[in-house]
């Protein structure tokens, strides 16, 4: 742990300008899990002695995030680079193993019960599997009313009802359904009453964990029509959690691309797509299967990403970046600032190889 | 003749509550060599029509009708002796979940070599070298000591190439593909998309390839099949279906997606979902999604309600509309 306490936060400075609108600050963020939780499990037998050895996952690895009042943040990347632990950790859901997490300049991170009550209705989110995130035994209905009665013990049950009726007029919920149950409906059906839910206690901030990635292309569609609609209405901020880069360009404010618990490029949507900077972002790009050319020549990445238990040292992705040199494999890169305003943690961008 | 010649294809469910018509009137062609494309959002029934090709479906599913030829012998009504000579000796199959395609129990080179053994006379030795060199084709690093390896000790993209490799193995004519990059990441499925193409290419194999993504189909076939609800509904060269798609499902499913609007601005999303099978709409079964359901008066088309619409060619593509019917008539007269 004492490796993780030396850690600078590299992006504090560019931060600082920021800190008046930011609603979430996310500061030298960490998270382990340890492969073995008993210390049994932890036992191994090696040469002819017993040794104990607490091996462990490095989720994340120093995440400096700060979203924006109003804005869409996207974090993207592939399964396993650690964008849903951070989602998890915003919401409390999971505890930082080091770091800090603040939300409108008060640190939540290690707050617990009542004190968190009210952050708790101010944040919602929004799971990836519609097909598990509803209590099955549960009417729609009672779906709705759940999150309202708990965060508003004082209201009588026709302000609760009303509460339910004007949230599911405003996504578009029949509401026939009200009686029925989450089985009954299809995937994107399950989806708008999710961000009912969600919507239903008026949070101001809102994680969405892939919230279309179980759907259909046209019901795709639908559902990020429906959130950017509520965006518009209730002036939210995301927290956009995808692998999907089309929609990425089409929802983000901003961008921030995570490799193996890092995050190697924080820019504006707009540039990111027109000038990826990391080589990795590249590659991601590169590799996006789009219509208009038959003939694509994607960045080739050698190998497969590492195991997130032993990372590799430096860079984290030198291993398969066509651009590594020494350097690559000995130091950690920091987030650094390019001229135009954009972030990005590599070595070869910071001495103007790339 | 063509290679493989579906015609008229009728697949249906018999299930307690009733008849399920999974696949209704499908007809296609693959050529030698030829990449085809089966699009559809899930329901639209194009991975029965991929199990349906190598007569792979079971109970309470039955082929209820219809023909699916190859070199001009009936799949659909082959014994199983038979059958068993075709399926993965000259019609291989990818499936979508690598890890529950490869048997976890037996080693990579077991399964490559029990494939071998049970289509060719060839000793075990042999069949080694041929599952060896199948693996140096799909570029899997030192592939000696992957031959003795279990599946779970290999990643996923590894784990599909290796299923690739099975898939060539027998050096069939067509390689089936239903959906084999959907569990994986976009670098990867760049990666295994490229080298299926490639093999495809240089061992001239046919490849039907069924998936829900339209930037893949336009990346991998030269033509393409869009399903609905069971139906064939549009079909034709894969450019020309991307650039100049006819059906109003096709240009919706096209249009819905992100890069086709300007980022920030409201997606063009079609109204309502897939019907579920069991319950299909009378008449054209899109029409109740449909934005040309209704006449220059607004009354709601008769025909789109009660007729299912037959197919029409529209430039190098068939397409079953009633308006697009109506439109080229109009032009013709």
């Amino acid at each position: 742990m004492n490796a993780v306490a030396a850690q600078p936060s590299p992006a504090t400075t560019s931060q600082n300008r920021a800190e008046a609108e930011s609603l979430l600050e996310i500061r030298g963020l960490y998270k382990h899990f340890p492969l073995a939780d008993g210390f049994l499990e932890q036992l191994h037998f090696e040469k002819g002695r017993l040794v104990r050895r607490n091996e462990q996952v490095h989720a994340i690895n120093g995440v400096d995030l700060s979203v924006q009042r109003g804005e869409a943040l996207c974090v993207v990347g592939e399964s396993g680079c650690g964008k849903s632990t951070v989602a998890r950790l915003v919401m409390g859901l999971l505890s930082p193993s080091a770091g800090e997490i603040s939300y409108a300049g008060q640190r939540i991170d290690n707050m617990r019960g009542k004190r968190l009550l009210p952050y708790r209705q101010r944040m919602q989110m929004i799971f990836q599997n519609p097909y598990a995130s509803l209590n099955p035994r549960m009417t729609i209905q009672q779906t709705l009313e759940e999150p309202l009665r708990f965060h508003h013990p004082d209201w009588t049950t026709p302000q609760v009802q009303d509460k339910v009726a004007d949230v599911m007029a405003s996504v578009g919920i029949d509401p026939e359904w009200g009686k029925r149950f989450g089985h009954e409906f299809s995937g994107g059906q399950r989806q708008r009453i999710a961000i009912a839910r969600a919507l239903a206690v008026d949070p101001e901030f809102i994680v969405a964990d892939e919230p279309i990635s179980a759907l259909d292309v046209s019901i795709q569609a639908q559902v990020l029509n429906l959130l950017m609609d509520a965006q518009a209405e209730r002036h939210l901020t995301y927290l956009f959690i995808t692998h999907d880069l089309a929609v990425v360009e089409h929802f983000g404010t901003r961008v921030a691309v995570m490799y193996l618990g890092t995050v190697c490029e924080l820019a504006d949507t707009r540039s990111l797509f027109a000038r990826p900077k990391h080589p990795y972002t590249q590659a991601l790009l590169s590799a996006i299967p789009r219509l208009d050319d038959d003939r694509p020549e994607h960045v080739r990445l050698s190998g497969e990403v590492p195991t997130p238990v032993h990372l590799p040292s430096g860079c984290v992705f030198h291993g398969r970046c066509p651009h590594a040199m020494e350097r690559c494999r000995q130091e950690v890169p920091q987030l650094i600032v390019a001229d135009d305003g954009n972030q990005v943690a590599c070595h070869a961008v910071e001495e103007g190889r790339l | 003749m063509a290679l493989l010649e579906v015609s008229n294809l009728d697949v249906r469910f018999a299930l307690r509550q009733g008849e399920v018509r999974a696949l209704r009137d499908v007809s296609f062609t693959l050529d030698r060599g030829e990449r085809l494309g089966i699009v559809g959002e899930s329901g639209a029934g194009k991975s029965v029509a991929a199990f349906t090709l190598l007569n792979l479906i079971a109970k309470p599913g039955y082929i209820a009708g219809g023909s699916i030829r190859f070199e001009g012998n009936d799949l659909a009504r082959m014994s199983a002796r038979d059958l068993r000579r075709v399926r993965g000796n000259r019609i291989s199959m990818i499936f979508q979940d690598p890890m529950m395609t490869l048997n976890p129990v037996l080693s990579i080179g077991e399964q490559m070599v029990e494939s071998l053994k049970a289509h060719r006379r060839i000793s075990t030795r042999e069949a080694r070298a041929i599952a060896l060199h199948k693996l140096k084709q799909v570029y899997i690093p030192s592939p000696e000591t992957r031959l003795d390896q279990y599946p779970h000790e290999l990643s996923g993209g590894m784990r599909q190439r290796i299923i690739i490799a099975i898939a060539l193995l027998l050096d069939p004519d067509i390689i089936v593909a239903d959906e084999p990059t959907t569990a994986l990441d976009v670098t990867i499925q760049a990666e295994i998309m490229t080298l299926l193409r490639e093999l495809c290419e240089k061992h001239n194999v046919g490849l039907v390839l069924i998936t829900h993504d339209l930037g893949v189909v336009s990346q991998m076939t030269q033509r393409t099949l869009v399903m609905y609800a069971g139906r064939v509904i549009e079909q034709g060269p894969t450019r020309e279906i991307i650039n100049d798609a006819q059906h109003p499902y096709t240009q919706g499913l096209l249009n819905a997606l992100p890069q086709m609007t300007t980022p920030g601005s409201r997606l063009n999303q079609i109204p309502g979902s897939m019907p579920a099978l069991s319950n299909t709409p009378s008449g054209c079964a899109f029409h109740p999604r449909c934005q040309y359901r209704y006449d220059a008066s607004g009354q709601p088309r008769r025909d789109c309600l009660e007729e299912v619409p037959e197919f029409v060619t529209s430039g190098n593509c068939d397409v079953a509309c009633h308006m697009v019917r109506d439109m080229l008539a109009k032009e013709a007269s």
